[in-house]
């Protein structure tokens, strides 16, 4: 007896019990669907942390450092080294956070406020809802203009437009010179809660003498890795100790978040491969079951002459099928549910191709796996007991 | 006798089962050869190990010493995939609950001995309905078992034993879940199929039915206790 002929048989086989064949495809499709599902949703949640770590520049990359005694590094060594390094950097600016008492007529709160170059919005590809980003004339002249982020925005003026207000920092009167278009929900926290003011500005009003740290933009992606490289040389030279100073490229903060994302994904699949497993269990007693309630069947046949290989083959297949019919329901439930997710969620949830073929090539290898047994034993009844139904 | 070529040979075949703690003998140094074209019927009481003997002509079981010859060949030390194709070619089995599979309707039933044979699904279904012609059942083909009375399940049964063209056709107790009137035809059917030149080897425990054959072996446990034509049995026994 052919393959086509034992499929055929299978299937009718199924479909005379379907109620059954039904409840033991349950655990099949739920354990398929949820791996589907989670694969599916962290993929959507990789794609949208990185698409905001990627608005934050993928070429960005961000130096700490501290005074050691006596050891440090101005603001006059950084440009220095930048000006040696134009091949590598294409733009830096500082980056002084501070937080200061915001107020205007309305409201008074607690904002960060960021000294920054004019290079800044470019670094970190800011772009402006309307009005300009803090300027070179700014920076040089110490003045009060400041750029508002879409939180800061919300708090200061509601639903109005901030531009040629002034509004207080820290007891200084400010104008509003731009409004930063929202680039992290305009939540608390987040980098829409900031307000742009120029480094010289900052550095005047907190007194402090050095610039703790900067934004570099690298020329091109790639050299990410090799500036922050020579980054760290160079600070070790001029600081003395690795503890003092810190250089991180963007690149490699997404590359570490997609390799804990990956193993997140993977651990979280794991469990629902469990119920892949409970699953193959059910399939292998409803399997035993069938065997025993169809000795006389396998009697029969093998008195006309099947072999343990053709009943075999009859008992595998026929397992082989209710989960891998199982594992089908299982994608197609799967993938609606991602695909529901990831419009409801706003976010970009799409079923991974790979996780659909390995779903149901496990799907399937279970029922062989667990169909095995039983079909083994029904293989090798003695066909006189059989035929009496023993 | 119309042929002397013989069909199956039976050389001092024992058969022990061990039950507890007591050997039975069901088969205790039984001897018998048919040839070609003959009708034989089994008979003997329960525990006369007729059915044992079914089973071992019948390639369902293996001697536990002695020699089964069939065509030819020696079954005695046969495995079970090897006595799987003997009965899937050289014998057609006929039982007394018909054993049809539920399932399956009418020609898929006939068709299965076929289906192990490897025979491709255009001939499988010509010899099928060509079995079936035979058996008168052939517009039932579509129909399930269910749907038929008992002589019409049986006749599907004897046109399944004929599909697959055998050497041997081995019907145990055919006619015990059948009235008489069914009974009559289901003999006739075999009587039909006997004069065509088919071998026989009917078992049963009614001496009714067992006179419709040519020849009788009688067992008594374990061993045959009268091996003869028809005649000669009913002269002895009346």
């Amino acid at each position: 007896m052919n393959i086509t002929q034992s499929f055929r048989l299978a299937i009718k086989s199924i479909l005379s019990n379907r109620m059954r064949a039904i409840l033991t495809m349950l655990g099949m499709i739920i354990g398929v669907a949820s791996v589907i599902i989670i694969v599916g949703i962290m993929n959507g949640l990789t794609k949208k942390i990185e698409s905001s770590y990627a608005d934050m520049g993928i070429n960005s990359i961000s130096v700490y450092v501290q005074k050691n005694g006596n050891r440090m590094v101005t603001e006059k060594d950084m440009y220095q080294f930048y000006n040696d390094n134009q091949d590598l950097i294409k733009e830096i600016s500082p980056s002084l956070e501070q937080k200061y008492v915001v107020k205007n007529a309305e409201t008074k709160f607690k904002a960060n406020v960021k000294g920054v170059s004019e290079t800044y919005a470019e670094i970190k590809s800011l772009t402006l809802k309307e009005g300009r980003f803090i300027n070179y004339a700014d920076v040089l002249l110490r003045q009060n203009n400041c750029v508002i982020g879409a939180y800061v925005e919300d708090k200061l003026f509601g639903k109005g437009n901030g531009i040629g207000e002034t509004i207080k920092i820290n007891g200084e009167t400010f104008q509003v010179v731009g409004r930063v278009k929202e680039v992290a929900g305009r939540k608390k926290g987040s980098a829409d809660d900031c307000i742009y003011v120029s480094y010289s500005k900052v550095i005047r009003m907190s007194k402090s003498t050095e610039i703790g740290s900067y934004e570099m933009m690298a020329v091109d992606s790639t050299l990410a890795d090799p500036l922050v490289a020579k980054l760290e040389t160079w600070l070790y030279e001029k600081i003395g100790n690795r503890d003092y100073f810190y250089a991180f490229s963007m690149s490699s903060m997404i590359s570490s978040m997609n390799t804990i994302m990956g193993m997140l994904a993977l651990a979280l699949a794991g469990i629902a491969a469990i119920s892949l497993l409970v699953a193959g269990i059910g399939i292998m007693n409803i399997m035993l079951v069938s065997v025993t309630e169809r000795t006389q069947e396998i009697g029969i046949r093998k008195s006309l002459g099947a072999r343990r290989r053709d009943i075999l083959n009859q008992f595998i297949i026929e397992a082989a099928a209710v989960s891998g019919i199982g594992g089908l329901i299982g994608i197609l439930v799967g993938v609606l549910l991602v695909l529901l997710i990831g419009k409801l969620s706003n976010m970009q949830a799409s079923p991974s191709i790979t996780s659909i073929i390995i779903s149901f090539t496990v799907s399937v290898g279970t029922g062989v796996v667990f169909g095995y047994m039983p079909a083994k034993k029904a293989a090798l009844l003695n066909p006189i007991d059989a035929l009496r139904g023993e | 006798m119309k042929s002397k070529e013989v069909l199956i040979e039976l050389k001092e075949v024992c058969k022990y089962y061990q039950i507890g703690d007591e050997e039975v003998r069901a088969n205790d140094g039984i001897n018998l050869t048919i040839c070609k074209g003959e009708f034989v019927a089994i008979i003997g009481k329960s525990g006369s190990g007729k059915s044992t003997t079914m089973n071992i002509i019948g390639a369902l079981d293996v001697p536990t010493s002695g020699e089964y010859w069939i065509q030819g060949t020696n079954v005695s030390h046969m495995k079970d995939d090897e006595l799987a194709t003997i009965r899937n070619k050289m014998v057609g089995f006929i039982f007394q609950q018909y054993y049809l599979l539920s399932k399956l309707n009418v020609i898929e039933n006939v068709e299965l001995p076929l289906l192990y044979a490897g025979v491709d699904s255009v001939n499988r279904k010509e010899r099928a309905m060509q079995a079936l012609k035979e058996v008168g059942l052939e517009e039932k083909w579509n129909k399930f078992p269910k749907q038929l009375s008992g002589g019409q399940q049986q006749r599907v049964s004897i046109a399944r034993a004929l599909a697959g063209n055998p050497s041997l056709i081995l019907a145990d107790e055919p006619t015990g879940a059948l009235d008489s009137k069914t009974t009559k035809d289901v003999l006739g059917f075999l009587k039909k199929l006997h004069d065509k030149g088919n071998t026989i080897v009917l078992i049963t425990h009614d001496q009714s039915v067992a006179l419709q054959a040519e020849r009788i072996v009688n067992l008594m446990d374990g061993k045959i206790i009268f091996d003869g034509d028809v005649e000669e049995y009913k002269s002895q026994n009346q």
